[in-house]
């Protein structure tokens, strides 16, 4: 069982979920996040006070997976989600020693 | 005005009287003297009623700038942890000071007195009754009149709010600004608008000043005890190095919308008649806030390369605090000018003049309503017009020159006199209350409380539960 992690613009959630759907995964969590990576972040300015904002907000999406639709599923967010501009976000994968379905004690693949 | 009523009044019983005229002559007696009265005292209901009816609407209008209006404005402009004290803190004013004004303040403003002060004739509004008190809107009930002139005594120290937020405490709040409208605004609404103050242009003043709907009493002693309260409390923890971004612009919007559309009533209702003079007043508002929007927004995208929207809203409140002394003395061109340079002025203010000098003005109270209100003030005495308001008379009745405009170069003094009387009990007053309230109950939160909002500890509660 693989996490992969993906932090993405938040206009792109939608084609992302779509394609993770279309990829046969069946959950996954959103999380709204700030933050940023090389990208730069922009200038507010209010009453004249200038404001300096870097973290910009982003989506970050976390879904386990089997081992074997791990590359499906990364490249089913690298299609969705890229512009090919900074700031389109990263993808980080890791591995996941045991998976528990809380209602019914399964364990192992079948429970994520 | 009052001249005018009673003309017209004149006007209608004979003209009435002149159509009615072949019908006597065939069938009926002539008109007797009570007829006359009759018919003198039906015209006078008749007005009576139309003029009454502007001044509640202006009245309810005027409320509506202080809730919602300046609440969602500042409210907006606070950090999300105080949403809700800076909203409470108009919200209080406008029952507090309507019990004050019930009491004691009507009557310090609008009693006779001295030329400073009125007396205590209408405490707890003894005489103040449902006819017309000829010297206070002839054609309107006296409760009307003083009603409207409370809603004026709300929003005044609603406004200073904006000099000390996110850092007063709410019961020294509520005492400061409670004796800062008996001690100053009262006072100075005496001198500018009641029966023989010092600064009374159309009731007997040594120095007429021409302030029509408040540049002085209003704008200007906001302003400026705004300014006093800002030096007086310091700056808020952390100013200017965190960030104090506004936590909801789309609030204060809706706010100074509100402003807006309440200051035609604050302006228009400032005739006390729905006459002509009241649509004077309505245009010159309209104008001048919508030309200092405009040069706002413009110097903000000349200076930063692009228009904001808190930018543009602030520049259409800084021209209606500027066209509020001249609403109802001015032509609509001279009013659009006058909302250029306040918003050009104030955005000056504001955006430069307050970082040189690092004070914490939070809500920009000074920089708009102080410097607005001066600015409006001067350029009333340059730009008033005898064919909008005739309002100097010779001793012979013939119109007298207003403004500048018109070669009248003496009416700047008088409103130099007006502007450095309104700045200096501001001023003065201001600091005494402030000390006052210090030595007594203190000013200022604890930094922990600061730091953790004043709507958790000053009411316990909390502007936005994201978790329910």
């Amino acid at each position: 069982m693989q996490k992969i992690e993906a932090i993405i613009q938040p206009s792109k959630l939608d084609a992302v979920k779509q394609a993770l759907l279309d990829a046969g995964i069946e959950g996954m969590t959103i999380l709204e996040a700030r933050g940023h990576g090389r990208q730069k972040g922009h200038t507010e300015f209010y009453r004249g006070r200038e404001y300096t904002v870097d973290l910009l907000p982003k989506i970050k999406i976390e879904t386990v997976v089997a081992d074997e639709i791990l590359d499906k599923a990364v490249e089913a967010i690298l299609a969705a989600a890229r512009t090919g501009k900074i700031g389109d976000g990263k993808i980080f994968i890791s591995k996941i020693d045991e998976a528990i379905r809380i209602r019914n004690d399964e364990r192992g693949p079948t429970a994520i | 005005m009052r001249p005018r009523t009673v003309k017209l009044s004149l006007l209608a019983t004979l003209s009435f009287l002149f159509c009615g005229l072949p019908a006597f002559a065939q069938s009926s007696p002539p008109a007797t003297t009570t007829q006359i009265a009759q018919l003198q005292s039906q015209i006078a209901n008749a007005q009576m009623s139309a003029d009454n009816a502007w001044m509640l609407i202006s009245a309810a209008l005027v409320l509506l700038m202080t809730g919602p209006g300046l609440a969602l404005f500042y409210g907006g402009l606070v950090r999300r942890k105080n949403v809700l004290s800076i909203m409470m803190q108009s919200f209080a004013m406008m029952c507090i000071i309507t019990v004050v004004w019930a009491f004691f303040g009507y009557s310090l403003a609008f009693s006779s007195g001295t030329p400073f002060i009125g007396g205590l004739q209408h405490a707890f509004l003894r005489g103040v009754g449902l006819q017309p008190n000829p010297s206070y809107g002839a054609t309107i009930p006296a409760q009307s009149y003083m009603i409207y002139q409370l809603m004026f005594a709300i929003i005044t120290p609603a406004v200073i709010t904006g000099a000390f937020a996110e850092r007063m405490k709410f019961h020294s709040m509520a005492l400061f600004l409670t004796l800062w409208s008996i001690f100053v605004y009262s006072p100075l609404a005496h001198m500018v608008w009641g029966k023989g103050g010092f600064l009374s242009a159309s009731l007997g003043g040594a120095f007429p000043c021409l302030d029509f709907a408040g540049g002085t009493v209003v704008e200007i002693a906001s302003g400026i005890s705004a300014l006093v309260c800002a030096l007086y409390l310091g700056k808020r923890i952390g100013y200017p190095k965190e960030p104090m971004t506004p936590h909801s612009l789309v609030l204060s919007f809706t706010g100074a919308c509100l402003l807006w559309v309440g200051w035609l009533g604050f302006n228009a209702g400032s005739a006390f008649s729905a006459g002509p003079l009241a649509t004077s007043a309505f245009v010159n508002t309209q104008f001048a806030a919508a030309s200092a929007a405009i040069l706002w927004a413009a110097c903000e995208w000349i200076h930063r390369g692009k228009p904001s929207a808190l930018g543009a809203v602030s520049g259409a409140v800084a021209g209606l605090v500027a066209i509020t002394p001249a609403a109802g003395f001015v032509q609509p061109m001279p009013a659009l000018l006058i909302g250029t340079v306040a918003g050009i002025t104030c955005y000056f203010m504001v955006v430069k003049v307050k970082f040189w000098f690092g004070y914490d003005d939070s809500l920009d109270a000074f920089g708009v309503h102080g410097i607005g209100g001066t600015i409006g003030a001067l350029l009333t005495g340059v730009f008033a017009s005898s064919a909008i308001n005739p309002i100097f008379k010779s001793a012979s009745g013939a119109t007298l020159p207003s403004g500048v405009i018109e070669g009248n170069w003496h009416q700047l003094i008088n409103q130099f006199v007006g502007v450095a009387i309104a700045w200096g009990i501001s001023i003065v007053g201001t600091l005494i209350i402030l000390k006052v309230v210090d030595l007594t109950i203190g000013l200022r939160v604890t930094p922990e409380h600061e730091d953790e909002g004043l709507d958790i500890t000053q009411h316990g509660e909390e502007g936005y539960d994201f978790a329910s």
